[in-house]
């Protein structure tokens, strides 16, 4: 084991705690016993095998991968970023899924009651692999804001669902990208879980230089995860 | 507007998957026009090793079964070693990553079809990584799966062994012989009596 890669530890001053009351979900479900430490293995450097070949030619333009009779409706978007991790290094040909509702706030979802309505041109799912500099690009529509039980008049913030492994199992991440200046941020309990002064790293940017002229807007949306530890940590054994 | 880029960039913080995951990451399994990269079959017939089943529920601190959870497992192959190419997986069926929800199948149970995995060669024993995510979470939970007729080499396992005693029941699979085949069941009991034990990995 004494040449394994070792990558940094998870930093938990940058992650919401389990238990956050004002989220309702939470009580029940997080887990209430510490976590036991444990020394990453082969096991958890491994990761999903995958590739080109498993991404289709639309799968990162949600604006056309569901296209039945027309185009989806809702303002066009290009969200873009660089996938890093903490030493900067990008992370090449890494794999990108993200999710996320209609224009009207309603996702496709079976379990989505939501009285918004459905678009017939719109599933609202993709995947990518970002480039040899770390960068990923999708074309999609703004998502929309919608109610939620959580709290009476309770509302989520426009977001769209990220999830990503980086290079190993260790370093999975699934997180939530927000839009600058949404004023139900500050109400938002999920948002609102991370630590003041962390959070802001979940907020896109608008970005004109990303902007496709005459077709959409563009939000910039670096991600970064766990990567190689720039300080040698002792042998183990 | 644009922040200056720190010379060491921070970690993106989690967020919950929420409850509306299945068509962007599971979408076959729950009948949605579009094709999952990964799904509940690690291996195929032809794979080397146990074709084994690896079902359960995963409980909230109510005991109440979750319908809305996602499950990722990761383990080696029967000979302990992890596929890391496409040429890998193409020579033996086998496909070393899977990830299910658990709202198709009866009673919020999941169900894994894999092989048996090996001891692995760092000294072991045969286990299974998990990653639960849902509703709730903010952070996803990380679990390991041990099997309960390798009682040998789980007890040298160095893993297990940094395991409260009293708390290592929780990551034992518990093997059934049955008609269909080799089912091991581990159920995910997220907080409460039994709490599973979840690593800082």
């Amino acid at each position: 084991m004494a040449d394994l890669p070792r990558i940094a530890a998870r930093d938990w001053t940058s992650q919401p705690a389990y238990l956050h009351p004002a989220y309702k979900s939470t009580p029940l479900r997080a887990p209430s016993r510490p976590l036991l430490p444990m020394r990453h293995t082969l096991s958890e450097l491994a990761q999903p095998v995958y590739g080109h070949e498993d991404i289709g030619e639309l799968d990162h333009d949600l604006t056309r991968n569901a296209v039945r009779n027309g185009a989806p409706q809702g303002e066009r978007i290009v969200v873009t970023g660089r996938v890093l991790d903490e030493g900067g290094r990008p992370l090449r040909h890494t794999l990108v899924e993200l999710w996320q509702c209609n224009a009207a706030g309603r996702y496709v979802h079976a379990v989505d009651t939501h009285d918004a309505p459905l678009d017939p041109n719109f599933l609202g799912a993709g995947r990518t692999l970002t480039d040899g500099d770390g960068r990923y690009r999708f074309l999609t529509i703004k998502p929309g804001a919608y109610p939620w039980g959580n709290h009476p008049n309770a509302w989520r913030p426009n977001h769209i669902h990220f999830s990503l492994f980086g290079e190993h199992f260790a370093s999975r991440l699934v997180t939530q990208m927000y839009f600058p200046g949404d004023p139900l941020l500050a109400f938002d309990p999920i948002y609102q879980s991370t630590p003041v002064g962390v959070r802001e790293r979940l907020v896109s940017r608008f970005a004109l230089e990303a902007t496709e002229p005459g077709y959409a807007l563009g939000y910039e949306f670096d991600i970064v995860l766990r990567g190689a530890n720039q300080t040698p940590m002792e042998t183990p054994r | 507007m644009s922040e200056p880029q720190a010379a060491r960039p921070g970690q993106t913080p989690s967020q919950t998957v929420g409850p509306y995951f299945a068509y962007g990451l599971v979408p076959t399994q729950y009948g949605y026009p579009f094709r999952s990269l990964f799904g509940a079959e690690l291996a195929e017939p032809r794979t080397p090793g146990l074709p084994i089943v690896l079902t359960g529920r995963v409980l909230d601190a109510n005991g109440a079964p979750i319908g809305d959870a996602m499950l990722e497992i990761q383990h080696a192959d029967a000979h302990g070693r992890h596929v890391r190419t496409r040429a890998e997986v193409a020579e033996t069926g086998f496909r070393g990553f899977g990830r299910v929800g658990t709202g198709t199948l009866p009673g919020s149970t999941y169900a894994f079809r894999t092989i048996k995995p090996g001891a692995t060669p760092d000294g072991q024993a045969p286990h299974i990584d998990m990653i639960v995510s849902m509703r709730g979470l903010l952070v996803h939970a990380f679990t390991r799966i041990y099997f309960d007729d390798e009682a040998p080499a789980n007890a040298a396992d160095p893993v297990l062994a940094s395991v409260p005693a009293e708390r290592r029941d929780t990551l034992i699979a518990r093997r059934a012989d049955l008609p269909g085949g080799t089912v091991y069941r581990f159920d995910i009991r997220m907080q409460g009596e039994g709490e599973t034990v979840f690593f800082d990995v």
